[in-house]
Protein backbone atom coordinates (compact mmCIF):
# COMPACT_ATOMS: atom_id res chain seq x y z
CA UNK A 1 0.00 0.00 0.00
CA UNK A 2 1.28 3.37 -0.84
CA UNK A 3 2.36 5.74 1.51
CA UNK A 4 2.23 9.35 2.00
CA UNK A 5 5.65 11.22 2.61
CA UNK A 6 6.33 13.44 5.21
CA UNK A 7 8.61 15.75 5.35
CA UNK A 8 9.78 18.61 7.50
CA UNK A 9 11.13 21.83 7.50
CA UNK A 10 12.38 24.03 10.03
CA UNK A 11 9.07 23.33 13.08
CA UNK A 12 6.71 22.43 10.34
CA UNK A 13 5.91 18.95 8.80
CA UNK A 14 5.02 19.24 4.96
CA UNK A 15 2.67 17.08 3.21
CA UNK A 16 1.64 17.02 -0.29
CA UNK A 17 -1.19 14.38 -1.34
CA UNK A 18 -0.48 13.66 -4.74
CA UNK A 19 -3.13 9.97 -4.88
CA UNK A 20 -6.27 9.84 -5.38
CA UNK A 21 -6.26 8.18 -1.38
CA UNK A 22 -7.69 4.83 -0.37
CA UNK A 23 -9.28 4.97 2.66
CA UNK A 24 -6.60 3.07 4.16
CA UNK A 25 -3.62 5.13 3.23
CA UNK A 26 -5.80 7.92 4.79
CA UNK A 27 -6.09 6.35 7.99
CA UNK A 28 -2.00 5.46 7.61
CA UNK A 29 -1.31 9.52 7.22
CA UNK A 30 -3.06 10.33 10.51
CA UNK A 31 -1.27 7.81 12.30
CA UNK A 32 2.11 8.83 10.84
CA UNK A 33 1.55 12.70 10.95
CA UNK A 34 0.40 11.99 15.05
CA UNK A 35 3.67 9.78 15.26
CA UNK A 36 6.00 12.93 13.78
CA UNK A 37 4.73 15.19 15.53
CA UNK A 38 5.86 13.70 18.61
CA UNK A 39 8.87 12.65 17.65
CA UNK A 40 10.29 15.97 15.96
CA UNK A 41 8.30 18.13 18.36
CA UNK A 42 6.69 19.99 15.48
CA UNK A 43 4.69 23.29 16.07
CA UNK A 44 3.07 23.41 12.48
CA UNK A 45 1.72 21.06 9.70
CA UNK A 46 0.86 22.05 6.39
CA UNK A 47 -1.16 19.65 3.99
CA UNK A 48 -1.12 20.70 0.04
CA UNK A 49 -4.30 19.19 -1.41
CA UNK A 50 -4.06 21.27 -4.41
CA UNK A 51 -3.50 17.66 -6.68
CA UNK A 52 -7.09 16.19 -4.97
CA UNK A 53 -9.45 15.96 -7.30
CA UNK A 54 -12.34 15.52 -4.81
CA UNK A 55 -12.53 15.38 -0.87
CA UNK A 56 -15.38 13.33 -0.02
CA UNK A 57 -16.76 12.43 3.68
CA UNK A 58 -13.62 10.37 4.65
CA UNK A 59 -10.91 12.81 3.50
CA UNK A 60 -12.75 15.14 5.21
CA UNK A 61 -13.16 13.94 8.27
CA UNK A 62 -9.46 12.79 8.13
CA UNK A 63 -8.15 16.48 8.07
CA UNK A 64 -10.13 17.06 10.74
CA UNK A 65 -8.74 14.49 13.00
CA UNK A 66 -5.51 14.97 11.89
CA UNK A 67 -5.96 18.92 13.02
CA UNK A 68 -7.64 18.18 16.30
CA UNK A 69 -4.90 15.94 16.86
CA UNK A 70 -2.39 18.07 16.11
CA UNK A 71 -3.97 20.70 18.16
CA UNK A 72 -3.64 18.48 20.89
CA UNK A 73 -0.21 17.91 21.08
CA UNK A 74 0.29 21.57 20.29
CA UNK A 75 1.14 21.99 16.76
CA UNK A 76 -1.20 23.87 14.54
CA UNK A 77 -2.88 22.47 11.06
CA UNK A 78 -3.28 24.50 7.71
CA UNK A 79 -4.96 22.61 5.03
CA UNK A 80 -3.88 24.31 1.65
CA UNK A 81 -4.49 24.52 -1.76
CA UNK A 82 -8.19 22.92 -2.39
CA UNK A 83 -9.57 23.34 -5.76
CA UNK A 84 -12.76 25.74 -6.25
CA UNK A 85 -14.91 22.71 -7.74
CA UNK A 86 -13.68 21.03 -4.78
CA UNK A 87 -14.64 23.85 -1.80
CA UNK A 88 -18.02 23.78 -3.63
CA UNK A 89 -18.88 20.28 -3.17
CA UNK A 90 -17.80 19.88 -0.34
CA UNK A 91 -19.68 22.56 1.10
CA UNK A 92 -22.71 21.01 -0.11
CA UNK A 93 -21.94 17.83 0.52
CA UNK A 94 -22.51 18.86 4.08
CA UNK A 95 -19.30 18.94 5.44
CA UNK A 96 -17.33 22.97 6.35
CA UNK A 97 -14.27 21.32 8.08
CA UNK A 98 -14.95 23.18 11.30
CA UNK A 99 -11.80 24.16 13.17
CA UNK A 100 -9.97 23.47 10.12
CA UNK A 101 -7.49 26.22 9.12
CA UNK A 102 -7.24 26.57 5.46
CA UNK A 103 -4.82 29.21 3.00
CA UNK A 104 -5.17 29.23 -0.35
CA UNK A 105 -1.91 28.33 -1.27
CA UNK A 106 1.20 26.93 -0.04
CA UNK A 107 3.13 30.78 0.41
CA UNK A 108 -0.05 31.80 2.90
CA UNK A 109 -0.55 28.58 4.32
CA UNK A 110 3.29 29.27 5.69
CA UNK A 111 3.15 32.49 6.46
CA UNK A 112 -0.12 31.35 8.82
CA UNK A 113 1.89 28.64 10.43
CA UNK A 114 5.40 30.78 10.69
CA UNK A 115 3.62 33.92 12.03
CA UNK A 116 2.03 31.45 14.96
CA UNK A 117 6.18 30.23 15.04
CA UNK A 118 6.84 34.05 15.76
CA UNK A 119 4.13 34.49 18.32
CA UNK A 120 5.33 31.73 20.35
CA UNK A 121 8.93 32.67 20.57
CA UNK A 122 7.83 36.26 21.59
CA UNK A 123 5.96 34.85 24.44
CA UNK A 124 9.41 32.61 25.23
CA UNK A 125 11.52 35.72 24.99
CA UNK A 126 9.15 38.10 27.34
CA UNK A 127 9.66 35.54 30.67
CA UNK B 1 -2.93 15.53 -12.00
CA UNK B 2 -2.72 11.58 -11.34
CA UNK B 3 -6.25 10.47 -12.97
CA UNK B 4 -6.24 12.56 -16.09
CA UNK B 5 -3.68 9.93 -17.37
CA UNK B 6 -6.13 7.47 -18.19
CA UNK B 7 -8.79 9.55 -19.85
CA UNK B 8 -8.12 8.73 -23.04
CA UNK B 9 -9.63 5.51 -23.13
CA UNK B 10 -13.59 5.67 -23.93
CA UNK B 11 -15.86 3.94 -21.80
CA UNK B 12 -18.75 1.66 -23.04
CA UNK B 13 -22.12 4.05 -22.46
CA UNK B 14 -23.44 1.38 -20.08
CA UNK B 15 -21.28 -1.00 -17.71
CA UNK B 16 -21.39 -2.03 -14.38
CA UNK B 17 -18.09 -3.07 -12.13
CA UNK B 18 -17.78 -4.57 -8.84
CA UNK B 19 -17.19 -2.84 -5.83
CA UNK B 20 -15.42 -5.40 -3.39
CA UNK B 21 -13.10 -3.77 -1.49
CA UNK B 22 -11.31 0.13 -0.38
CA UNK B 23 -9.47 -0.44 -3.98
CA UNK B 24 -13.13 -0.60 -5.66
CA UNK B 25 -13.64 2.99 -4.36
CA UNK B 26 -10.99 4.18 -5.99
CA UNK B 27 -11.44 2.44 -8.95
CA UNK B 28 -15.14 3.81 -9.45
CA UNK B 29 -13.87 7.71 -8.55
CA UNK B 30 -11.85 6.94 -11.49
CA UNK B 31 -14.72 5.13 -13.78
CA UNK B 32 -17.41 7.97 -12.78
CA UNK B 33 -14.27 10.77 -13.06
CA UNK B 34 -14.00 9.15 -16.86
CA UNK B 35 -17.38 8.73 -17.43
CA UNK B 36 -18.44 12.46 -17.08
CA UNK B 37 -15.74 13.59 -18.79
CA UNK B 38 -16.65 12.08 -21.81
CA UNK B 39 -20.12 12.96 -21.24
CA UNK B 40 -18.28 16.42 -20.98
CA UNK B 41 -19.49 17.37 -17.72
CA UNK B 42 -18.44 20.64 -16.36
CA UNK B 43 -15.48 20.83 -14.08
CA UNK B 44 -18.20 21.43 -11.04
CA UNK B 45 -20.44 18.98 -12.39
CA UNK B 46 -17.96 16.04 -12.88
CA UNK B 47 -16.28 16.72 -9.24
CA UNK B 48 -20.20 16.74 -7.59
CA UNK B 49 -20.96 13.11 -9.17
CA UNK B 50 -17.67 11.61 -8.40
CA UNK B 51 -17.89 12.75 -4.69
CA UNK B 52 -21.41 11.36 -4.53
CA UNK B 53 -19.96 8.43 -6.31
CA UNK B 54 -17.10 7.69 -3.75
CA UNK B 55 -19.68 8.04 -0.71
CA UNK B 56 -22.12 5.45 -2.23
CA UNK B 57 -19.41 3.21 -3.66
CA UNK B 58 -18.15 3.22 0.16
CA UNK B 59 -21.49 2.61 1.57
CA UNK B 60 -22.17 -0.04 -0.85
CA UNK B 61 -18.71 -1.61 -0.05
CA UNK B 62 -18.55 -0.60 3.72
CA UNK B 63 -22.60 -1.23 4.86
CA UNK B 64 -24.04 -3.35 2.31
CA UNK B 65 -21.04 -5.87 2.26
CA UNK B 66 -19.89 -5.50 -1.24
CA UNK B 67 -21.70 -5.54 -4.77
CA UNK B 68 -22.02 -3.46 -7.64
CA UNK B 69 -22.13 0.08 -9.98
CA UNK B 70 -23.84 0.02 -12.62
CA UNK B 71 -24.08 3.21 -14.97
CA UNK B 72 -25.44 4.97 -17.80
CA UNK B 73 -25.02 7.27 -20.06
CA UNK B 74 -28.55 8.72 -20.79
CA UNK B 75 -30.18 10.85 -23.32
CA UNK B 76 -33.21 12.66 -22.93
CA UNK B 77 -34.16 14.59 -25.38
CA UNK B 78 -31.30 17.42 -26.10
CA UNK B 79 -30.02 16.47 -22.40
CA UNK B 80 -27.32 14.36 -21.44
CA UNK B 81 -26.49 13.12 -18.49
CA UNK B 82 -25.34 10.05 -16.44
CA UNK B 83 -26.76 7.39 -14.26
CA UNK B 84 -25.18 5.25 -11.39
CA UNK B 85 -26.89 2.59 -9.75
CA UNK B 86 -25.15 1.25 -6.44
CA UNK B 87 -26.30 -2.40 -5.61
CA UNK B 88 -25.62 -4.81 -2.52
CA UNK B 89 -27.18 -7.42 -1.19
CA UNK B 90 -26.30 -6.61 2.74
CA UNK B 91 -28.57 -6.07 5.49
CA UNK B 92 -30.76 -3.15 4.38
CA UNK B 93 -31.92 -0.11 5.56
CA UNK B 94 -34.21 -0.60 8.31
CA UNK B 95 -35.31 3.24 8.71
CA UNK B 96 -34.67 4.98 5.35
CA UNK B 97 -35.73 8.70 6.63
CA UNK B 98 -33.04 8.41 9.95
CA UNK B 99 -30.54 7.48 7.22
CA UNK B 100 -31.33 10.11 4.63
CA UNK B 101 -31.05 12.28 7.90
CA UNK B 102 -27.98 15.04 8.20
CA UNK B 103 -25.67 14.00 11.14
CA UNK B 104 -27.16 10.56 11.45
CA UNK B 105 -24.74 7.42 11.28
CA UNK B 106 -24.67 4.18 12.01
CA UNK B 107 -21.15 3.44 11.88
CA UNK B 108 -17.60 5.41 11.85
CA UNK B 109 -18.75 7.54 9.61
CA UNK B 110 -19.86 11.63 9.47
CA UNK B 111 -23.29 10.54 8.85
CA UNK B 112 -23.11 12.63 5.76
CA UNK B 113 -22.76 9.95 3.41
CA UNK B 114 -26.40 9.51 1.68
CA UNK B 115 -28.23 13.00 3.02
CA UNK B 116 -25.00 14.97 1.08
CA UNK B 117 -24.72 12.56 -1.74
CA UNK B 118 -27.91 13.43 -2.31
CA UNK B 119 -27.33 16.84 -2.21
CA UNK B 120 -25.00 16.49 -5.33
CA UNK B 121 -27.25 14.78 -7.26
CA UNK B 122 -30.36 15.59 -9.85
CA UNK B 123 -32.20 12.21 -9.44
CA UNK B 124 -31.94 9.63 -6.18
CA UNK B 125 -33.99 7.08 -5.61
CA UNK B 126 -33.28 5.00 -3.15
CA UNK B 127 -34.46 1.35 -2.54
CA UNK B 128 -33.94 -0.70 0.20
CA UNK B 129 -35.74 -4.06 2.01
CA UNK B 130 -34.41 -5.53 5.48
CA UNK B 131 -32.14 -8.40 4.55
CA UNK B 132 -32.51 -8.50 0.97
CA UNK B 133 -30.13 -5.35 -0.28
CA UNK B 134 -30.10 -1.75 -1.27
CA UNK B 135 -29.91 0.05 -4.14
CA UNK B 136 -29.40 3.51 -4.63
CA UNK B 137 -29.68 5.07 -7.96
CA UNK B 138 -28.62 8.86 -8.68
CA UNK B 139 -28.35 10.64 -12.44
CA UNK B 140 -26.90 13.99 -12.67
CA UNK B 141 -27.82 16.02 -15.94
CA UNK B 142 -25.59 18.61 -17.70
Amino acid sequence: MERIPILRMGRALLVTIQIDLQDQVALQLQDDLSAQIERTGAKGVLIDISALEIVDSFVGRMLASISGIARVLDATTVVVGMQPAVAITLVELGLSLEGVRTALNVERGMQLLTAGFDADDGIQRDD
Amino acid sequence: MPMTGSSVTTEPTTGSMPLQGERDIVMCRQMVRRLTQQAKFSLVDQTKLITAASELSRNTVVYGGGGEMRWEIVQEGLRTGLRLAFEDKGPGIPDVDLALTDGWTSGSGMGVGLSGSRRLVNDFDLRTEVGVGTCVTVARWK
